[in-house]
């Protein structure tokens, strides 16, 4: 994945009306690198996501990839190099999965029918699913509706993917086969913004852990650091209720 | 005399019906489909706009919205048929001379865009604001975020109570007769109503009923069909050797919404 960017958050700010949500908050990324963001549910996790691909605009602070400013890009246009994926895996389920994925390649990416076809059959066959093709999503489990997601999100060539709390909606059982489709792209040099709860993850996959905590980033670092030798006497805390 | 011949006679006298069956084929059921569909256009059109100002932002919007909404579900249909049909005869006098036809149109339109626009305004409301999002993650536009996305799923969930709402204004078409029609605009009801009384045998408003039930009774087969089909896709498209019917619940949006 050549094409990946750094990613870097300046000082970013931003107030849901009177309430912080974010305070100023700092993070790198380097180009092909993994960041998870740990926290408390509260803290600022999902907004904070949410900044980087302008779904919610910051009140202030910076955006930037490769070094550059995105604030004043056409964020349709920022949208189509940052992949996202949720929680809820928020496929459209009025089409099938084949048209989940061809959508966006059709619309922006302006392929024509075959060749959106084709590309969104390879991405499914990346993620094991070319055989669910014409099912519609709600025929899916939800590990498989999340692995269509990520496929959806990698048929757009992303620089950047952004995951909040992929794994949180799904049974245990399927847990595992998304988190290592993760891994495996992580280990493929695509850079990533992970929200996880999953700290095991975390702790072997990410190449910086960042600990948020009521709108800011309290501590990053790398994996062993913040799991073996965490400074800050909250990430302390809250590592001795989620470990 | 026996009171199960006279039950029999009074409604299934079939010289009765045969008397008013070309009247109302040729009259009464042209003119209840003219009352109820152009009503329904009208009403829907006027619901899209209420259910638009219904969400809105604005409070000079929203508020006349709620107000209408809550002033013409909450009055009998009977009242607001009267009511418009009497109370701006005068000025349809000027517009189209001593006609209560179009008043009537009117009269149901109003009562169906209270109804019609607050489902609409469900419909839009009820597909989760993170399918937005998420179109609009893939670099959508708002516009084709709304036209791919959103707006499928919503008609798709309200469509059962908008046709539910057909099925109601073309019951309440009968209530035009009020107004005093002309013999040739006459629907099935009045028409029905006109044999029973000339003949004093109720078989004439029976054969009406039966006119009602072709209507409505396709309809909500129809709609349950349509339902079906834009939930899980062409029958070629579904899942081979699924059972449809076992897999509602499972659906983000299925009726009753979702769970989140």
């Amino acid at each position: 994945m050549s094409s990946s960017v750094s990613l870097s958050l300046r000082d970013v700010h931003l107030a849901f009306g009177r309430h912080q949500v974010l305070r100023g908050v700092d993070l790198d990324v380097a180009r092909g690198a993994t960041a998870c963001v740990i926290g408390p549910s509260g803290s600022g996790k999902s907004t904070l996501l949410r900044t980087v691909n302008r779904l919610l605009e910051p009140d202030r602070g910076d955006v930037l990839l490769d070094g550059r400013s995105v604030l004043r890009d056409d964020p349709d246009a920022l949208r189509q190099r940052i992949g996202m994926v949720f929680q809820q895996f928020n496929l459209f389920p009025h089409m099938s999965v084949l048209r989940n994925i061809t959508l966006a390649l059709r619309r922006i990416r302006k392929l024509g029918e075959d060749e959106a076809v084709a590309v969104a059959r390879e991405h499914l066959d990346r993620v094991g699913l070319v055989a669910k093709a014409d099912a519609r999503p709600a025929h899916l489990s939800g590990g498989q509706q999340q692995r269509v997601a990520i496929a959806r999100a990698l048929a757009m060539q992303p620089q950047v993917m952004l995951f909040d709390e992929a794994t949180s909606a799904l049974d245990p059982e399927l847990v595992k086969g998304v988190l290592a489709l993760m891994a495996d792209l992580s280990t493929q040099g695509m850079t990533m913004v992970v929200v996880t709860h999953e700290m095991g993850f975390a702790r072997e996959v990410a190449d910086t852990v960042a600990f948020m905590d009521a709108g800011v980033v309290l501590e990053a670092g790398e994996p062993t650091a913040i799991f073996e030798s965490a400074a800050h006497p909250r990430l302390r805390r809250f590592l001795s209720q989620v470990l | 005399m026996d009171p199960l011949r006279t039950l029999w006679e009074t409604f299934f006298d079939w010289e009765s019906m045969r008397e008013a069956l070309p009247e109302m084929i040729t009259v009464g059921l042209p003119n209840t489909l003219i009352l109820a569909v152009t009503a329904a256009l009208l009403g829907s059109a006027l619901g899209i706009v209420l259910a638009v100002a219904g969400i809105s932002r604005t409070r000079w919007l929203r508020w006349p919205a709620r107000v209408y909404t809550d002033v013409f579900r909450g009055l009998p249909a009977a009242a607001t048929i009267l009511l418009i049909g009497v109370g701006l005869a005068p000025l349809g006098m000027q517009v189209w001379g001593p006609n209560p036809y179009p008043l009537g149109i009117l009269a149901l339109s109003l009562i169906a865009a209270a109804y019609i626009g607050e489902i609409f305004r469900s419909g839009i409301q009820s597909v989760e604001a993170t399918q937005l999002e998420a179109a609009r993650a893939l670099g959508l536009s708002w516009g084709e975020a709304m036209r791919m996305v959103v707006i499928p799923q919503g008609i798709r969930r309200i469509l059962p109570a908008w046709v539910n709402q057909l099925i109601a204004l073309i019951k309440d078409s009968s209530l035009v007769y009020f107004l005093g029609l002309l013999a040739s605009q006459r629907e099935l009801f009045r028409i029905g109503q006109d044999y029973a009384a000339n003949t004093g045998n109720q078989s004439a408003l029976l054969l009406a009923g039966l006119f009602y039930l072709a209507l409505t009774v396709p309809l909500t087969h129809v709609v349950n069909w349509i339902d079906r089909r834009l939930r899980h896709g062409r029958p070629a498209t579904a899942a081979a050797g699924d059972d449809p019917d076992d897999l509602d619940l499972a659906l983000p949006g299925a009726a009753g919404g979702n769970q989140r």
